[in-house]
């Protein structure tokens, strides 16, 4: 059982590492082209330049304006943005936010603290397969809705939600539409001048870019309210230095991925799908979670019977594999995930959650052992169960 | 994982004593965190010794639950057996995460688990043996049956 391998990373959806080439583009930015891109000298002036070509290169491949794309530390720190900035910027107007049950833990405790300063929330059900219910959400919306929120794709599940829809219905309505697309953002198209998004959340460390940048794109006519006050980077948006290496890796990071989408789309779909049929053929009482085709390329996630899933986590790492599991066991709140709830499984079932995300440099035979050592583990921890 | 975990522990999750079922026990006790979804199933033998001290002959566990749930688990079984029934219910939380090394905070509850399914192995040993049930073990009884309770009260409807 412990035979020592080559570490085997299956965890991109948590983080990836950082491309050579994109960190190639960021280092020049460190020591050399240090400057502050507020400042008006020439050092200043060569960290501006680079700060707007990176955002001009971000806002060509979402295609929306240039002046709509402001740039924040994090995914969280952009979805913060997004429900606290529409809220108060707009509370004239009602008190009355709408996002789904399966968003990611910083929109929806943004909303729990929302709820707390006296805004009204609605939570949106969904499907077993964790699509959001579209005759529900046109019917939470009243006169005094601001904002719906909805992950364009579930960080844990891997499904894809019909943002196309979503964004038809609140237009329809009058109301703002955010969509957090940190897992989607370079995995799979996203044309804004096709559909009707007003904000929309994007990360760099999701796409092999550095940890510590991120955009929040707000359409022109939005009305926000900053989180930061200070000197007005960002158009007043977001005061703080520029963190000017990690936009340039951040832009490049992108840039890579619009490239080279279409092919790595389809060789990660093939892995995928090998990887979902060895699973569920080879190991009983193995269930998939999330939507079987509408789902991101990279994700395969699952459920299964009478084991836990921190320690199929656990010792599939002593194999050197990595993964991520939702068990309740593995969360600081002692509570299964609200997503694997949300999709209609018991906290049972969620205890035996394993979500395996797959990225640029998966190979074939990673996946093949993965499926060779896999139901050996599960076989050994449920012989430890009182139940068989 | 390897520094969230001792290495203790990782050696009694990846070979776990003790382990398995005893066909006719003398007690079994039962026990299960609904919420964070572990359950624990503890088997005891018990025989009298020369002096007449009932004794932990033998002590199996079959546990579904995280690494640390089953460490624990294993790690009770070292600790109790052959010992009587008065010192096996003496063994404390804090003698478990000592004798593994440590434990991270946020998995205490799993050393609770396997104390607590002990205490109704013990229990239930009495009731077999249809001898007065000592008041310590009673109170631990009805507090372990009270909290199952207040969980199942709050959890019943993913329960249904």
């Amino acid at each position: 059982m412990k035979e020592k391998r080559k570490k085997i990373y299956l965890d991109f959806a948590a983080t990836t590492p950082v491309d050579p080439r994109v960190l190639e583009a960021m280092l020049p930015y460190f020591s050399e082209k240090f400057g502050n891109s507020a400042s008006l000298h020439s050092f200043g002036q060569e960290a501006k330049k680079a700060l707007e070509e990176s955002r001009a290169k971000l806002a060509q491949i979402l295609n929306v304006k240039e002046s709509e794309i402001i740039f924040t530390s994090s995914a969280t720190e952009s979805n913060n943005l997004a429900l606290k900035g529409v809220a108060f910027a707009n509370k004239d107007k009602g008190r009355h936010i709408i996002i789904s049950s399966i968003e990611h833990d910083c929109v929806l405790n943004s909303a729990r603290w929302l709820e707390k300063q006296g805004f009204e929330v609605t939570y949106l059900p969904v499907d077993k397969y964790g699509i959001v219910d579209l005759e529900k959400l046109k019917k939470s919306i009243r006169k005094d809705t601001l904002l719906v929120s909805v992950i364009h794709a579930s960080n844990e599940i891997g499904t894809i939600e019909p943002i196309e829809e979503i964004g038809n219905i609140c237009k329809e309505k009058g109301v703002f539409f955010h969509t957090d697309a940190a897992q989607s953002f370079g995995k799979i198209e996203i044309d804004l001048s096709k559909i009707n998004v007003d904000l929309l959340t994007a990360s760099s460390h999701k796409i092999y870019g550095p940890k510590g940048a991120a955009l929040l794109y707000k359409k022109e006519n939005v009305k926000i309210e900053p989180l930061l006050h200070g000197g007005g980077h960002e158009f007043g948006f977001r005061a703080s230095t520029v963190n000017v290496p990690a936009i340039v890796g951040f832009a490049k990071a992108a840039e890579i991925c619009q490239k080279e989408m279409k092919e790595e789309k389809k060789r990660l779909e093939n892995l995928r799908d090998k990887l979902i049929k060895g699973v569920l053929e080879k190991i009983k009482g193995a269930h998939l979670t999330g939507h079987p085709t509408k789902r991101l390329p990279n994700n395969a996630s699952f459920w299964f019977e009478r084991v836990e899933g921190e320690a199929i986590l656990l010792e599939l790492d002593s194999f050197g594999i990595a993964v991520s599991t939702g068990s309740a066991c593995a969360s600081k709140s002692l509570e299964p995930s609200h997503v694997l709830l949300a999709i209609g499984l018991t906290p049972p079932q969620a205890h035996g959650s394993l979500r395996i995300t797959l990225g640029r440099w998966t190979k074939e035979e990673e996946i093949d052992y993965l499926l060779q050592v896999l139901p050996k583990i599960i076989e050994r921890l449920r012989k430890l169960s009182p139940f068989k | 994982m390897e520094n969230f975990y001792s290495q203790k522990l990782l050696e009694h999750f990846r070979n776990p004593h003790n382990w398995g079922r005893i066909k006719n026990p003398d007690g079994k006790g039962e026990v299960g965190n609904i919420v964070c979804g572990d359950v624990m199933h503890l088997y005891i033998k018990v025989k009298k010794d020369k002096k007449g001290k009932e004794k932990i002959e033998d002590v199996k566990f079959e546990t579904l639950g995280c690494p640390a749930a089953i460490a624990t688990s294993s790690v009770l079984t070292d600790l109790v057996k052959g010992k009587t029934l008065s010192e096996a219910l003496k063994v404390k939380r804090e003698d478990i995460v000592k004798s593994l090394g440590g434990l991270p905070k946020m998995k205490i509850h799993c050393s609770v688990l396997a104390i607590d399914a002990l205490c109704e192995a013990i229990y239930d040993y009495f009731k077999r043996q249809k001898k007065p049930i000592p008041k310590e073990i009673q109170k631990r009884h009805q507090r372990i049956q009270r909290e199952k309770k207040l969980i199942e009260e709050k959890y019943k409807e993913w329960l249904k």
